[in-house]
């Protein structure tokens, strides 16, 4: 079975690539990169004026599948991704009951399979129930598929704890994610804790309560060897000092969502609930840093956290309602208006974000387009412009920021092992 | 004469010009009249329903709010939180359902959080008035105190106000600190550092007036033509936000000794409750500066006002 | 709104001339001063009673006590009419029970302003006897009101509105006819 991709501008910036040209694929894998490619019994996709990136990776997505099904499923989670151009993502463990042992993670790895649509790699909780205190079977999880672990919605507060599971997860090769937030800091908050805090009058949570966390876990990464992630980066401090431990050498990375790039702690006025999610929007300071931090290389990958939740559990007072919003579906859109087409950002750095980088953050395959590795592919058309309708999404749920906001850039096809799994 | 006031709701005092402000200031005046009529009514608001929403315990706000409906011959219907379905998980929109299904011509919400009137009054034709959400805004109130010293002082334009105690908690503070900034007064803060959210100067923007934050309370207080202070709750000891009541009162408290260094006509005002001797000691309370009794009794004409402005508001 | 001029019904001096009229026959009717108190309808009705008033003094050596109405609370239309009028003091100095009040106001039209005068006036308590001086009665009543004493009659029509200027509010003191445009 053959396709040809043609005509488009390929950047794939694993391999340092960046040109027009053809890809070429056969039975699910990359065959060929090039210029006029024979076209002989091809089926030929026209892809001119598109870019043709590696599938996206998406490091931080929520499923909610067990447990929680009535926000998400594995299939439905899995078609969202593609339907935002991503062709992997990493499940975090926080469901019901919580991703802490293998017959969880085997559960996961074939309701994935089953729904033949993105790949989806579990994380493995750090610690059982995530409750901070005994570690989870990592070894285990990790034969059944684990990629990673973490106890994300939480941070892992007593540090020593948090030395063992570092020095654990170190053993097995699996990188440990932090959702950095010092608890008692943060008590009660429900947006970031500045001017607009104070003038709408909602407890606010300080940057300092995920700087504090993010320098131990660096320490302790020092200390341990082990590969750490901070998770949802937001703060200008948070980015610097992941700035000083790369320049020394420390085998740290990062991601940021494009929710925190393109917004700030002004959304919450009007006290709508999908701008609420934790870490919170922070101040136009930090948001500027987190673009330097993206620009200068300091973070590694742009991942969604996309965290589903019912319209009615989104209903409620701002105090009360749940953290998260979704954004599989709205990744791609946000980050080439936010970044790219205001003239910020680079786009061989925006799919370097979304590839590459965040393959090598967890060790994953794929995130380039080598020739022999399996097609995953991502086609995109970075000037159309559409408007984001929540009701159009394939996610189960709604809570998004972005309703009605006019976006430029949308993904047009992708591809999982060659096989067309969306197709606008 | 054309009214510079024709709103919906009353949400909170941060989105109103400054004519809006006067304008309501000065329908006051005619409402104030009623109260001392042999018959203390009118029939302006015949018919129509007033619900008062109230999540938060509160008697005086409540009762002020029932008084002021019904002195304008509307009926007042009141549901705590407690007699709702709501604490047992309801969401906002079957709540903004439910009362509209009522019917009414206001809903007056009292709630723990910040945002829900402005949240409902999406959801609900009925005009919402905002008695008080989490630590955000508290308009009739400050409304009232804006009307109080301008009953004693003509005009508000260049007075010295202090604000004085639990600043980060307080929906009375925020409401008061936009009044009277953009009708031109210069406010100064003072409290515990802990009580002091980040930013507070911040708060008037452009305004008319000035906005400071003061590292002590006898620098707000000096000069001062107007002192109001603010209710201390004594759940914060144990948050960790001050030591204890006695600190408190020696170090915040507003005494006869305290209040000499003020303005020599300076006037004294509180929302109420008062706790006597810790933010305010009795003698403050009782002596001839104090208008806690004035604001009171201006509660019920603001309300009347905003009642009529609101429900009659015109819809053509 | 756009007016058209179409004749003038008073002039200054006619208005005068009115006031007089009226105050005359406000006392003779009254057999004196006693109990009685001038009551003007806001706006225009105010300087008409301190009007008709000061003409009581110069006649009777005696000026009767006035007060002031502003009815807008009373009004049976007030979501439906245009930019809604500011609410001012309702200001009666004197109890109303067992007085003998006078109701003034400039132009009688419907009666509904009467009505609603009547009833905020009877909150105030029980007077005991209640009459309406008007400068002009333009017909086309909706209630069954009526002025007891008035300056002049005009035949009017609806499309018509009769304007009382006096110099407390206007530049000019005449009563004219306008045409609603």
């Amino acid at each position: 079975m053959k396709l040809l991709i043609a005509g488009g501008r390929i950047i794939d910036p694993g391999q340092g690539i960046d040109k027009v040209a053809d890809l070429l694929i056969q039975d699910g894998r990359v065959s060929a990169i090039g210029s006029g490619l024979s076209t002989s019994d091809a089926e030929i996709f026209e892809a001119r004026g598109l870019i043709i990136s590696p599938g996206f990776i998406d490091l931080h997505v929520h499923l909610r599948e067990p447990g929680e099904e009535y926000k998400e499923t594995i299939r439905s989670g899995a078609a969202a991704a593609v339907a935002g151009g991503f062709t992997s993502i990493c499940a975090m463990p926080n469901t019901d009951p919580v991703n802490d042992n293998a017959s969880v993670t085997r559960f996961i790895v074939d309701k994935a399979r089953e729904a033949a649509l993105a790949r989806v790699y579990p994380i493995g909780a750090i610690t059982r129930g995530s409750a901070g205190v005994e570690l989870a079977e990592m070894a285990e999880m990790k034969e059944a598929g684990a990629v990673a672990v973490s106890d994300d919605g939480r941070p892992v507060m007593n540090s020593q704890v948090m030395r063992h599971a570092m020095e654990y997860a170190r053993d097995h090769g699996l990188v440990v994610v932090d959702h950095c937030q010092d608890l008692d800091l943060a008590a009660g908050g429900a947006m970031h804790e500045g001017r607009y805090s104070t003038l709408l009058g909602l407890k606010g949570m300080n940057g300092a309560a995920e700087e504090t966390q993010v320098a131990r876990d660096i320490m302790l990464a020092g200390v341990t060897g082990a590969r750490v992630h901070i998770a949802h980066i937001s703060t200008a401090g948070s980015v610097e000092l992941v700035r000083r431990a790369k320049q020394e050498g420390m085998s740290v990375t990062c991601e940021v969502t494009p929710h925190h790039l393109a917004l700030t702690d002004a959304a919450v006025e009007g006290f709508d609930t999908n701008t609420k999610m934790s870490p919170p929007l922070r101040s136009e300071e930090d948001r500027a840093a987190l673009i330097e931090g993206v620009r200068d290389g300091t973070i590694d990958a742009i991942a969604t956290d996309h965290a589903p939740h019912h319209m009615d559990e989104k209903m409620l007072e701002y105090d009360h309602a749940p953290f998260g919003v979704v954004g599989l579906e709205t990744a791609l859109g946000v980050v080439l208006t936010t970044l790219y087409h205001s003239g910020l950002v680079e786009l061989s750095r925006i799919v370097e974000m979304l590839t590459a980088r965040p393959a090598r953050a967890f060790s994953l395959p794929g995130g380039n387009l080598s020739v022999g590795s399996d097609a995953d592919v991502t086609i995109f058309d970075p000037s159309l412009e559409w408007t984001v309708d929540p009701r159009q999404f394939k996610s189960k749920s709604r809570n998004t920021p972005f309703a009605g906001w006019p976006l430029r850039g949308a993904v047009v096809a992708t591809f999982v092992a060659g096989r067309a799994v969306l197709r606008q | 004469m054309k009214v510079a006031f024709n709103r919906k709701d009353l949400l909170s005092i941060r989105e109103l010009a400054a004519e809006e402000i006067l304008t309501i200031l000065d329908t006051v005046e005619s409402f104030k009249q009623i109260s001392t009529r042999d018959i203390k009514k009118v029939p302006t608001l015949r018919g129509k329903t007033v619900i008062n929403l109230f999540f938060e315990a509160s008697t005086r706000t409540r009762t002020s709010f029932e008084i002021a409906a019904k002195r304008m011959s509307a009926d007042s219907i009141n549901i705590s939180a407690s007699n709702s379905s709501v604490s047992k998980g309801e969401t906002l929109i079957d709540t903004a359902r439910n009362l509209e299904a009522m019917a009414p011509d206001a809903i007056v919400i009292r709630h723990p959080s910040a945002g829900v009137p402005q949240q409902l009054s999406g959801m609900v034709g009925a005009s919402i008035i905002n008695a008080g959400d989490g630590a955000h805004e508290h308009p009739t109130q400050a409304l009232l105190d804006a009307y109080t010293i301008r009953e004693r002082k003509g005009s508000l334009d260049g007075l010295q106000v202090a604000i004085i105690g639990d600043i980060s908690h307080s929906r009375v503070a925020r409401s008061n600190t936009h009044l009277l900034t953009k009708l031109g007064c210069h406010v100064r803060i003072a409290g515990p550092r802990t009580l002091i959210p980040p930013d507070y100067e911040k708060l008037a923007g452009d305004s008319e007036g000035s906005l400071t934050v003061c590292d002590h309370i006898d620098d707000a207080i000096s000069g001062s033509d107007v002192v109001m202070m603010l209710r201390i709750q004594r759940e914060r000891m144990n948050e960790a936000f001050f030591p204890s009541i006695k600190e408190y009162s020696i170090q915040y408290g507003l005494t006869l000794k305290r209040l000499a260094l003020a303005a020599p006509d300076c006037i004294v005002l509180h929302p109420g409750p008062v706790n006597r001797g810790v933010e305010i000691s009795s003698e403050v309370v009782d002596s001839s500066r104090s208008l806690i009794l004035d604001q009171v009794a201006n509660g019920v004409a603001v309300r009347m006002a905003i009642l009529f402005l609101l429900v009659e508001r015109n819809v053509a | 709104m756009e007016f058209k001029l179409k004749a003038q019904i008073m002039d200054a001096a006619g208005i005068t001339r009115a006031i007089s009229v009226l105050a005359s026959q406000i006392v003779e009717r009254n057999v004196g001063t006693s109990d009685l108190l001038l009551v003007g309808i806001r706006r225009r009705g105010v300087p008409l009673a301190e009007r008709i008033a000061d003409k009581i003094q110069q006649l009777e050596n005696d000026r009767p006590p006035t007060g002031q109405l502003d009815i807008t609370l009373y009004r049976d239309d007030l979501s439906t009419i245009g930019p809604r009028p500011v609410v001012n003091r309702t200001d009666i100095p004197e109890d109303v029970t067992d007085r003998n009040i006078v109701l003034v106001d400039d132009v009688l039209y419907t009666g509904r302003t009467v009505r609603a005068a009547l009833d905020e006036l009877v909150d105030f308590g029980r007077p005991r006897r209640v009459e309406l001086a008007v400068l002009i009665d333009r017909g086309h009543r909706e209630l069954p009101i009526q002025a007891d004493y008035v300056g002049k009659y005009v035949q009017t029509s609806d499309s018509e509105i009769i304007k009382v200027m006096l110099s407390d509010y206007d530049e000019e003191e005449q009563v004219v006819l306008v045409e609603n445009e």
